[in-house]
Parts: C-alpha cells; structure tokens; sequence
C-alpha cells in the first residue's frame, strides 16, 4: 500500500485506513529498512503520528482534505523543515534546526501531506552516489552493495524500499532523475522557477530545483501539482498559471506527438548496452502509442559536463561561505580565547593568516567534506580575477549555446528521448575516489539543469543482474504537463514502474 | 597650492560617498531600517543570510538611485544588475555582499560646486559612478585589557546604500567641503537619504596624494584611502592633515606612487592624525560574478522620464526662485537652502504669510536659527508655527508693532502656545495714538534742549538718544514713529 498514493488518498477517502495507520505503517517500515538501506537521516515518529492524527481529526470534523491528505512524504534533508534538523548530510549542519520551513514544506503542510522524516544525500547535494554523505551511505533496495545513485539517493530509496509512496528531491545536474534510474522509480526535474526554491539549501542557485519522486507518473504528477507555482519570495520563480496535471494524465493516445531520439548520446562511450538496449525499446512503445520519431542531436553536448562543472561550483563556492561557523553550524571546538590570540603558540600558517580567518579555515575545515572541498576550491579558482574570463564567464557562454541547441531541437520535436546515466546503478565504492569518473554519472543530465527545461526520469526494465534500467525525457519549459502525458502513456503500455527489489546483495 | 618653502604642489582628492537611502525596509527584505533599535531585533532569515533564504529586491532602492542618478546627472543604464562581492567576515553572514560590479544604476555624472578660492565661480566635479549595494552588520570590539570579545549586530545588515564615486577632481580640502556639502543637500532635498554622519547614514572615504612638480616634471605620492572621519569637519581636517604628512613623508623617503601601492588610513579626531590601517591594499580578489538568486533590473526611459518629471526642485533652482520670487540676496537664498527642504518650506511658508520675504528672511536666519542651534531641535519641532510667524511679521511690516516689540512677542511665542494676537495682548502692546506720541516728543525736547542745538547743527544721531527714552516711558511707542515726530517739531521750532 506504501507504493502508491493515489491509493492511499483513495482507502483513506472510503474510510478504510486512517492517516495514523498508515504513518504508523511507513514509520515501523522505517524502522526495518533503516539499519540497511539508511535512506534517512531524520525520522521523528511522534511527530509524524502527530500531523498524521490531525489529519485524520480535521477528516473527521467534516473539513475539506488537502490533495495529499495523509500521504506520508519523505523531504530531501536539502530543504528547511523548522520542527527538524536540517542538515544537508555535513557535519557543518550536523545541529541546525532553520527557524522556517521551505515553501515546498509550507506547501506540503497545506496539502495535509505527513512529513515522514528528511532523507540522506550527498553532502550539499554534492555527488552522484549518496556516498559523500557525512552521515554514512545509503545503499540500493535493488542490491544493498549498490549506490541508490545521488545526490538525492535517500530521497528515491526511500521510495524504492517501499517506507513511503512519496518523496521530495532537488536537480541541479541530475539528482533527482539518476537515483531515481538506480532505484527504479519514476523522478521529474521540473523548469527551473517552476518551482519556489525558498527553504532550499543552495547548491547552484542557477541551477537547482524541487521535484517530487514516486513510482509513478500520476503519483508524481500528484506531488508536482501540490509542490509548483509562482512565490514572490523567490526572485527566479515564474509567474506562470499550474496546469491541472492529472487532467492531462487522462489520455493516452500520443498521435500527433513527435519525439526526437537523441542518437548521439546512444553511441557514447561508456554508456551501457543494458541503457542502450532500454532507450531503443522504449522507443518502440511511444511509437505504437501513436508517437511519430525523429532522429535528433545537440551539438553541444559535448560541452555539457565541462560547462556545469564551472558554473555548478561557482556559484557552490559562493553559496556555502556562509557556513563560517560565526553564526550557526559548525564552529572549531578548540577555538577558545586562547587560541585565537595570536600570541599563544600559534602554528606558521596561523601566524601568517590572524586569528579570524583561523578560525574560519578550521571550522570549514572541520565541517564540510571532501568533495565539498573540491568544489569550493574549483569554484573560487573559477571565478578569480585572471581567470574568470576563460573559466566562469566562458561557462556562461557555452551555457547560452546549449541553450540554443534545446531551443532549435523543440522546433523539430516535442520531447527529447535518451538515458538518463550511462550505467545501471555502480557498486558502493567503485567510483568515490575518482571525481571525474562520478562526473560523468551526469553526462545526459546536466544539459536540461543548464537550459531550465523540465525532464523525466522512468523506469525502463532490469539489466542481468537485476538492477533498474532508465529512460529520460525533457521538453521545452514550461511544458511538465507534456512529460508527465507521455510517461503516463509509457507506463500505461509498460509495466517496469510495478516491479519491486527484494532486498538483497549480489 | 604651495606649501612652504617647498616645491609648488597640487592635491588630487577623490571621494566615495555612501549614503544609507530612506528605504522603510532592507533592500533584500522586509525588515524594517529604523535607527537605534536594541541590537539583532531588526532581522529575518534573509538578512542573517540563513541556508535557504532568498532575497527579493526593494523597488523603492531603485526609485531612490534612480532619482539620486538624476539629481547627480548621471545616466542610468536601460539594465543594471545585481553581484556578489565576496569576502569573510563576521558582520556580514552570507560571506558576500550585494552589490553591483560593471553596471550600476548610475554613472557619468558631475556636481558643480562653489570654488573656494572664488566664490563667483564654480567647479564642476565629475561623478563616476554610484552603485546599490547592502550593508553589513555592524562589529564592536570590546578592547579593554584582557578581553577578545567582539559583538555582532546585524540590524544595519541589507540596508540599502547608494556609493557614490567622485573623480579625483577635488584640489583641496575645501572644494572636498564643498562637494560634500552640495550632494548633502541634493540627496536630503529629494528625500533620498538622511545624510546624518552620526548615524551612520552618510559615510565618508578620501583618497587623497599630491602631484609635486620637480623641476618641470610631475611626481605623484602614493594613494592614500583615509577612512573613519565622522564630520564634514574631520574629512577636511584629514585631508589637510594627508596633505602635509604625505609631503613630509616623500621629503623623507623620497617614495611615489609607482613605490607603493594604496595604503589605508584611519582619521584619530583627538589626535587630529591619520594612522595606518592596512599596509597595504592586499589587491583583493572579491571574486565578483552576477547574483543567480536575482533578476537583472531593467530601467526603461519612459521610468526614467516620469522620475525626472517627479524629481522636483534641486537646490541651485531654489535658490534662483527664493532670489526673484521673495526678492532675498544670493547670500540669504543660500544660507536657507543649506538648512534643508523643511526649513525652505518654513521660510516660504512665512515670506508668503508675512508679504515681506527678506524681513522673513532675516528674522528666519537670526532668531528662529538661533533659537533652534540654542535648543538643539529641528525646524519641525520649532514651537512658532509658520503661520504664527507669518501674522507676526505682517503686523512688524505694516508697522503695528516695531522691530524691538516684535522680537519679545516672538520670545513669547516660544515659550508660550497662544496665538500672536493673545501674545501681542499679554505683553500689553498696543498702538499708541498720534497725539500721544506728538506730547510725548514735545516734553523729551523741552527737558533736552541740548538735542534740538546738536540736530540743527547737523547731528542728526542726536535724536537718538530721546527715542530711547521715549521707549522707557512708552514701551509701545514706536521708534520709527517718535523718530520722525521729533524731527518734524524740531524742524518746525
């Protein structure tokens, strides 16, 4: 029953579960999974049973129920929730608890949704396989050696593993759409200012947004409609009308609808066959639901990765220096008096830098991991006098020709048909220590972050050894309701969003 | 100028001007920028920078720059946008600032100003720039023995202030006087800031060296950037405080500007020296790049025309209106401006009152003046309304009451909340007939014949001295009056 929200809604509505049951349910489903899968890092079960008994109080008085009423939701641990931790998986954040909650939080609060707990995910959405996490890695419901992908791997394990229908992420290069291909669900990366990022935890401002993970299109269409739309207190937000989203889910006829085959990418090196083979069958199935295929190419995407991993660490390295410890996070333990008076046996380097920036350099040093580190430094390196011209501002270039790749494709087509990753899910381990090889985890996701167009990730069958495989999907801005119309058609011709891991290793 | 048996030198000052604009909420925010309030108590999550907060712009900083940019004669680009200016410290909780990099809201303008060494002429003063940006909190530094605390109050955090800078253009410390005065005024006049240096909302920085002439060829000392003066006084006491010490120091060391970069300076009042701040200006990389978290602001003309339409009187054209419509010198239209767009509408408002605007003018700018320097308030809490002071002064002008009988029922007024007639009442003035008058300098001459002899013999002051007796006798009588009553029965014995 945790696999499916709409169901839920549906039990609920007839009177033949409450809320509190099914909290109850997702809460001790938790508790099992937790000590292998551990997708969360934050569960506050007399709280959840807490919201979940309102909702059920608020049902019996006879009010009108919020869209998601009862639905237990798992939030990205990337998004501010003021009655828990909101600590990005870093040590820096190891304690923080922010005053307010994301608009999406306020949204899914308003929607009578019950906020589970908050999942685990690369530090500062940093990383592409949950493993950069201070708070240990999460591993794959579909084989336990496996990463669930990342940065948002919680957030689609917890889904996977079946502890709640519903789940939260956020897409800045492809951390909803990849772990949501590892773990088999079904992940949508909306446009970006679609929507608010207020409460968001930034990673790259220009890039990042919320997008909601379930096993399907409709549940997922169900957690977008709750979740988008225009908020003034985030600048980039758009103030464009929502679309009723399961208006559009109610047919699936796709005549008419063209969708562009992104050839290249297919004969990249080191994609897999298993992807390979998923992305050829898939195009199959759109073409007997009616769908006409062209063949399509993005000149520059080639440039895609190399682009991202200049802006994406640019704006990091911005973005995180307000995690200096003065203020809140984590602050160096032994910076006492002492030590921060010059005079006190200092070390050279402390010697020549003073006591302020000491203290700075520690507890930034203390509190954010590895990978964190690199990203700030590639950043700062970026956008530095000298230098900026050929890195940042170079970036900025190639991202306006990227741009302009998508913006001709969708005149010769409605949807952009490829992988999501090269790769079925990689064992734990396997690529940590190699920056660049976990890089290239977003070669055919970050295009859609750089140009702000919406992409869908969907299950696309099983490789030999039994891990998930993926198709994606993206259309012009704006145009959610095209992606989730034809995933809907997808899955409704295909059963690969029904199949579920037992939990085991390999 | 030349100093001294020393070789004729040239000063070259160029300031950078911020003034805190008069914004009811933080450029980012909406909390509120009202002075004085317990520390840390005016802030939101987007002021303290928390992870996840977003700024949205105040539209009211625009209108304001917008404004200060025409007031300046600056142009104002069709689309200006927002830049993270990045640097630790604790005052400032995002780790960067925002601010604008390559296109402010304004640029390209000048002021023109009084020249000290010719007040008939004036020198133009070129504006490069002024650019929004947020300010930071405000550190303090408990320095007492023993102690390494230091306190953080972010209420000042993500108020809007306006940079403004100046081309090096100014020569001395008085044109530098000047130039401050001018856009005091301007940003005060058109609402755009308080401009009040103890508060905080106009702040001062110098960069201040000299161009020695050495047998025909120029050397230039190195840029000094003097900070923390708190007065219009202290910024010209710096300057010519830099002035001599950098003259002294090149004498010394012999060193220029291709010597040593740009140091940084701190003004000590007391002490009446600058002292050194940062050695040297460590050629900061703020790693600027567009704020992804805000939209670029497009200016469109026909914004820019209906601000310019807006924008009302500067101060040199009131001047020139105070001059032809209330018929004042050049020097008294100036010395009202100066005071302030509150005290201008005062003064017309009593000129107009009255009908008599240099008699307003001069009772404005010595007794009112002095009366608020003596109770230290401002023209708005000032207790004689301007209507009241405009019925007192027709009734001096029509000749009701004199000059020396209009000043005690003005004191009155101060102290006393009535109306000038009950003023007027209370202090028992009353017109004092003709007749009354005539028997009165008819009995003063009797008791001083010596006068009538002085007169005649062409002592015309002589009269004088029984119009201060007939004063004694009468307070009533006026002077003017008995003036020409004594003249006339002198004349006619």
């Amino acid at each position: 029953m945790l696999d499916s929200a709409s169901e839920i809604l549906r039990l609920q509505a007839a009177g033949e579960t409450s809320a509190v049951e099914i909290a109850k349910e997702a809460l001790d489903h938790i508790e099992a999974s937790q000590s292998t899968i551990n997708a969360f890092t934050h569960v506050d079960r007399e709280r959840a049973i807490a919201a979940a008994e309102a909702v059920d109080a608020k049902r019996k008085a006879g009010h009108e129920m919020g869209p998601l009423a009862g639905v237990p939701v798992a939030v990205k641990d990337v998004l501010c929730t003021k009655d828990m931790p909101t600590t990005c998986s870093s040590n820096m954040l190891r304690n923080f608890r922010p005053p307010y909650d994301a608009t999406v939080v306020s949204k899914l609060r308003k929607a009578d949704a019950v906020i589970i707990g908050k999942t685990n995910m690369d530090e500062f959405a940093m990383g592409a396989s949950t493993e950069t996490s201070a708070f240990g890695v999460t591993r794959n419901p579909w084989n336990t050696d496996c990463t669930p992908g990342g940065s948002s791997g919680g957030a689609t394990a917890c889904v996977a593993d079946g502890s709640v229908p519903l789940s939260l992420g956020t897409d800045t290069g492809g951390s909803i759409r990849q772990p949501a291909a590892f773990c088999g669900v079904t992940g949508l990366k909306p446009t970006y200012g679609r929507v608010s990022r207020y409460g968001l935890v930034a990673f790259a401002s220009s890039l990042d947004q919320v997008g909601p993970i379930a096993w399907s299109v409709d549940d997922v269409a169900l957690l977008l409609q709750a979740i988008a739309g225009y908020e003034p207190l985030d600048s980039t937000s758009l103030d464009r009308e929502v679309p009723d989203y399961q208006a559009v889910l109610q047919s699936q006829d796709l005549r008419g609808l063209k969708v562009g085959v992104l050839r290249d990418a297919l004969d990249t090196d080191g994609i897999e066959d298993s992807v390979r083979k998923a992305v050829i069958d898939s195009i199959a199935v759109f073409e007997s639901a009616g769908a006409e295929i062209v063949d399509l190419n993005l000149p520059y995407s080639e440039y895609w990765v190399p682009t991202y991993y200049v802006i994406a660490p640019s704006e990091a390295s911005s973005n995180l220096s307000r995690f200096d410890g003065a203020h809140y996070g984590h602050r160096a333990e032994q910076l006492t008096p002492e030590i921060l008076q010059p005079k006190k046996s200092p070390t050279d380097e402390d010697k020549s830098i003073g006591p302020l920036a000491t203290a700075y350099c520690r507890s930034r040093g203390e509190g954010f991991g590895a990978e964190v580190k690199r990203r700030i430094m590639v950043g700062a390196y970026a956008l530095s006098e000298g230098y900026s011209e050929q890195y940042y501002n170079k970036a900025l270039k190639a991202r306006r020709l990227i741009k302009g790749d998508y913006d001709a494709a969708f005149t010769q087509c409605d949807l952009l048909l490829g992988p999501v990753a090269p790769t079925p899910a990689f064992r734990l381990g396997d690529k940590i220590d190699d920056p660049i090889q976990m890089y290239l985890c977003d070669l055919f996701t970050v295009g859609a972050n750089l140009a702000g167009v919406p992409a869908i990730s969907l299950p696309a069958g099983l490789d030999s050894n039994g891990l998930p495989v993926a198709i994606q999907l993206q259309a012009p801005a704006l145009e959610e309701s095209r992606l989730l119309f034809a995933g809907a058609a997808f899955q409704s011709a295909t059963e690969h969003h029904k199949l579920r891991p037992t939990l085991g290793t390999s | 100028m030349t100093l001294s048996d020393g070789y004729p030198t040239e000063t070259i000052i160029g300031l950078e001007v911020h003034v805190q604009l008069k914004t009811k909420t933080k450029l980012f925010c909406g909390c509120s920028t009202e002075f004085g309030a317990p520390a840390n108590t005016q802030v939101c999550p987007v002021c303290l920078g928390l992870p996840g907060a977003l700024p949205v712009m105040n539209d009211e900083a625009i209108e304001l720059s917008i404004r200060a940019g025409l007031s300046l004669d600056c142009n104002n680009p069709p689309l200006t946008k927002w830049d993270r200016k990045q640097y630790f410290y604790p005052d400032l909780p995002k780790g960067y600032q925002i601010s604008q990099f390559d296109l402010p809201i304004c640029a390209d303008g000048f002021i023109e100003i009084e020249d000290p060494a010719d007040t008939e002429k004036t020198r133009k003063i070129g504006i490069i720039r002024a650019h929004l940006e947020e300010d930071a909190g405000k550190s303090m530094h408990d320095e007492a023995a023993g102690k390494s605390d230091s306190k953080i109050d972010l209420n000042r955090c993500g108020t809007p202030l306006l940079e403004i800078v100046s081309q090096p253009d100014m020569r001395s410390s008085a044109e530098a006087k000047n130039y401050l005065n001018e856009l005091k005024l301007r940003m005060t006049h058109l609402g755009i800031s308080d401009c009040e240096m103890q508060e905080g909302s106009l702040r001062v920085d110098a960069n201040v060296n000299l161009h020695i002439e050495v047998d025909g060829k120029k050397i230039a000392t190195p840029i000094v950037e003097v900070k923390n003066m708190n007065s219009f006084r202290a910024v010209e006491r710096a300057i010519d405080h830099e002035i001599d010490r950098q003259y002294d120091v090149w004498e010394e060391t012999g060193k220029t500007i291709k010597d040593e970069a740009k140091t940084t300076r701190g003004w000590d009042d007391a002490k009446e020296t600058t002292f050194l701040q940062r050695e040297k200006e460590e050629s900061a990389d703020y790693r600027y790049f567009p704020d992804p978290d805000l939209l670029p602001v497009r200016l469109p003309a026909e914004r820019i025309e209906a601000a310019r339409k807006n924008l009302g009187e500067l101060p040199a054209a009131i001047r020139e209106r105070l001059q032809s419509q209330y018929g004042i010198k050049a020097y008294d239209a100036n010395v009202i401006v100066n005071q302030g767009p509150e005290l201008i509408a005062y003064y017309e408002h009593v000129a107009t009152g009255s009908g008599d605007g240099k008699r307003a003018s001069s009772w404005i700018q010595q007794d009112v003046l002095r009366t608020l320097k003596e109770q230290q308030i401002k023209i708005a809490d000032f207790s004689v309304s301007a209507d009241k002071m405009g019925d007192l002064l027709k009734r001096v002008a029509g000749g009701e009451i004199d000059n020396g009988r209009g000043r005690d029922v003005l004191d009155h007024l101060i102290a006393n909340d009535v109306s000038v007639e009950d003023a007027i009442k209370a202090l028992g003035i009353e017109a004092v007939d003709g007749n009354e008058i005539e028997s009165l300098c008819q009995e003063l001459l009797q008791a001083n014949p010596q006068v009538i002899e002085d007169f005649r013999g062409g002592k015309q002051q002589a009269v004088g001295a029984l119009i201060g007796q007939a004063k004694k006798k009468n307070p009533n009588a006026n002077p003017q009056q008995v003036r020409e009553t004594l003249i006339r029965l002198i004349q006619e014995s």
